[in-house]
């Protein structure tokens, strides 16, 4: 069962083709790795997704319902949520209220759940303590954990993380892996990430993306003794 | 204390200053006071739209005289009585605002302070145009026989104060209650960050529409209670200069805070009316010390407050 499909999902800037005919399809309560060289497309496959960017051509189908045509903050409406790859917070807000801010777009109706909800989201990333501080005063670090709980809170049915650990220190990596296995069952997951450590580690499912185009999918196992997949990472020509 | 009794006794207490010093000021200052409680609103009106949510316009004058020439035009020559053309006042701005709204909001930043300039000037023009009924720059007087409802006469220094007091408070309170609600929070969110808020799911082009609309239909309520306890209509009141008033009030008073419109339009009130008994070249004093509390205190004087002490101030 696939939560959110895509069909010949393209983009074209000018005349260079960021993604071409992408169909692609990610499986429900799943945690799945988006990888591929820079450049590759993968921000603007995400973007897609999310209706941050247009699409040029082709569909993007969630939960069986084709959301191609829906602007941004309705398709995050239907369950969709998504973090920066540069972190996008609100800085001169308190990090409670940047994840009150989340939240309150579905629980404001109710305020117990909503206090109870921001109060599990900031201890999941362990930023309880820091609730009352600035948000923009924050390492970098802590603010990228901010932005995840900022997804989390929203109790999402697909959280998009655009490389989340970027900028993480070691310890805090090896705790956002069991966070966001901890999730994987009723959230699926989608995650851009570079640090191969974090992709072996909690992906049940890789897709490769090579010059705006699906190289390879597959299990973790099938990926890495992959001879495409190697050739595009390590600069081969076909061995 | 939870913060929303710390404000909610703050704002109280505002509004009790305000009931006391009608006691204890001569008439020339109560008289000074319920014109500065109306300049108030209008500057309330204002910092919803720039002070929460991050929308520079240049245009408000043609907000506040769209309530005031809706409500002096719906007297004199619609014949509606004062309580009716109050609220065609409050209606025509917040349809102008609708309208502008709706065609200025696809722009941002710079672009968007120029188109709201150019619809503000189109409003002037327009006023001029149709001399015939606005009597174009030099205005017209609202009889004060026809400023009365339910048989006060509103032109009393004590009526005048009244329902001046009575206005401000309804929007102080009311605009308190919706900064502090969930879509006063969201509107801060679009200021902080625009791009954040839609993708977490805010349909942030509503919101900012929504905004406008009430930035307008409170500088109205201000336009047309101006007409109303002062008895003239004049397009001055539409040029640009009463567009730059507001924003310049709310910078004094601290934008983005309930507090500072208010504050702001006392300062500047008081600062050109002592000035001015000083020497004629008094605008040169009154820039000296906006030149001055810019540099020292860049947030505005409740601003200030809320980094160095109140900082629960909504």
């Amino acid at each position: 069962m696939n939560i959110l499909e895509t069909h010949n999902l393209t983009k074209t800037y000018g005349g260079v083709h960021a993604n071409s005919d992408i169909d692609f399809a990610l499986p429900q309560g799943k945690i799945t790795a988006l990888i591929g060289p820079n450049g590759a497309g993968k921000s603007t496959f995400v973007g897609m997704l999310s209706g941050r960017i247009p699409a040029t051509n082709g569909q993007v189908v969630f939960d069986g319902r084709d959301i191609s045509a829906l602007p941004a903050h309705q398709r995050i409406q239907l369950g969709i949520a998504y973090t920066f790859q540069i972190t996008s917070i609100f800085p001169r807000l308190t990090v409670l209220e940047n994840v009150a801010i989340a939240a309150r777009r579905r629980f404001a109706s109710n305020p117990v759940q909503l206090k109870t909800r921001i109060a599990t989201a900031l201890g999941k990333v362990g930023l309880l303590e820091r609730a009352e501080e600035i948000a923009g005063d924050q390492s970098y670090g802590h603010q990228r954990l901010l932005e995840i709980a900022m997804g989390l809170v929203q109790d999402p049915r697909v959280f998009i993380l655009d490389e989340p650990t970027q900028g993480l220190a070691e310890a805090e990596i090896s705790a956002f892996i069991t966070l966001i296995k901890s999730l994987a069952g009723e959230t699926t997951i989608l995650l851009i990430e570079h640090n191969m450590n974090v992709v072996m580690g909690a992906a049940d499912w890789i897709t490769v993306l090579d010059q705006g185009r699906i190289l390879a999918s597959g299990t973790p196992e099938d990926i890495s003794a992959n001879t495409a997949v190697q050739a595009a990472y390590l600069g081969k020509t076909d061995a | 204390m939870t913060v929303a009794r710390k404000s909610g006794l703050l704002h109280l207490s505002v509004l009790v200053a305000l009931i006391g010093l009608f006691f204890m000021l001569p008439p020339y200052h109560s008289g000074n006071l319920a014109r500065i409680m109306v300049l108030a609103i209008y500057a309330m009106g204002f910092n919803i739209l720039f002070g929460y949510t991050g929308l520079l316009s240049l245009g408000h004058a043609m907000f506040f005289a769209a309530g005031m020439y809706g409500f002096g035009l719906a007297i004199n020559l619609g014949g509606f009585p004062l309580l009716p053309a109050f609220l065609i006042g409050m209606l025509s701005a917040a349809g102008l605002a609708a309208i502008t709204g709706f065609l200025a909001l696809r722009t941002t930043g710079v672009a968007f302070m120029i188109v709201t300039l150019m619809f503000a000037q189109t409003a002037y023009l327009v006023i001029l145009y149709f001399g015939a009924y606005t009597r174009g720059d030099e205005g017209f007087v609202i009889q004060t026989a026809k400023r009365s409802v339910m048989g006060i006469d509103l032109t009393t220094d004590s009526a005048r104060y009244a329902t001046a007091l009575i206005l401000f408070g309804l929007c102080f309170v009311a605009l308190a209650r919706l900064v502090q609600s969930p879509f006063g929070r969201t509107l801060v969110a679009i200021r902080e960050n625009e791009e954040r808020a839609r993708m977490l799911g805010y349909d942030t082009g509503a919101h900012k529409l929504k905004a406008m609309i009430l930035s307008g239909l409170i500088s109205g309520v201000a336009g047309a209670a101006y007409a109303m306890l002062f008895g003239y209509v004049g397009a001055t009141f539409a040029t640009v200069q009463y567009s730059i008033f507001p924003l310049l009030w709310v910078l004094l008073g601290g934008a983005g805070t309930t507090i500072g419109p208010l504050l702001g339009v006392f300062f500047m009130f008081y600062l050109i009316d002592f000035s001015s008994s000083l020497t004629t070249a008094y605008m040169l004093i009154a820039g000296i010390v906006l030149v001055v509390l810019t540099m020292f205190a860049p947030q505005g004087l409740m601003g200030e407050m809320r980094k160095r002490v109140f900082t629960w101030l909504p």
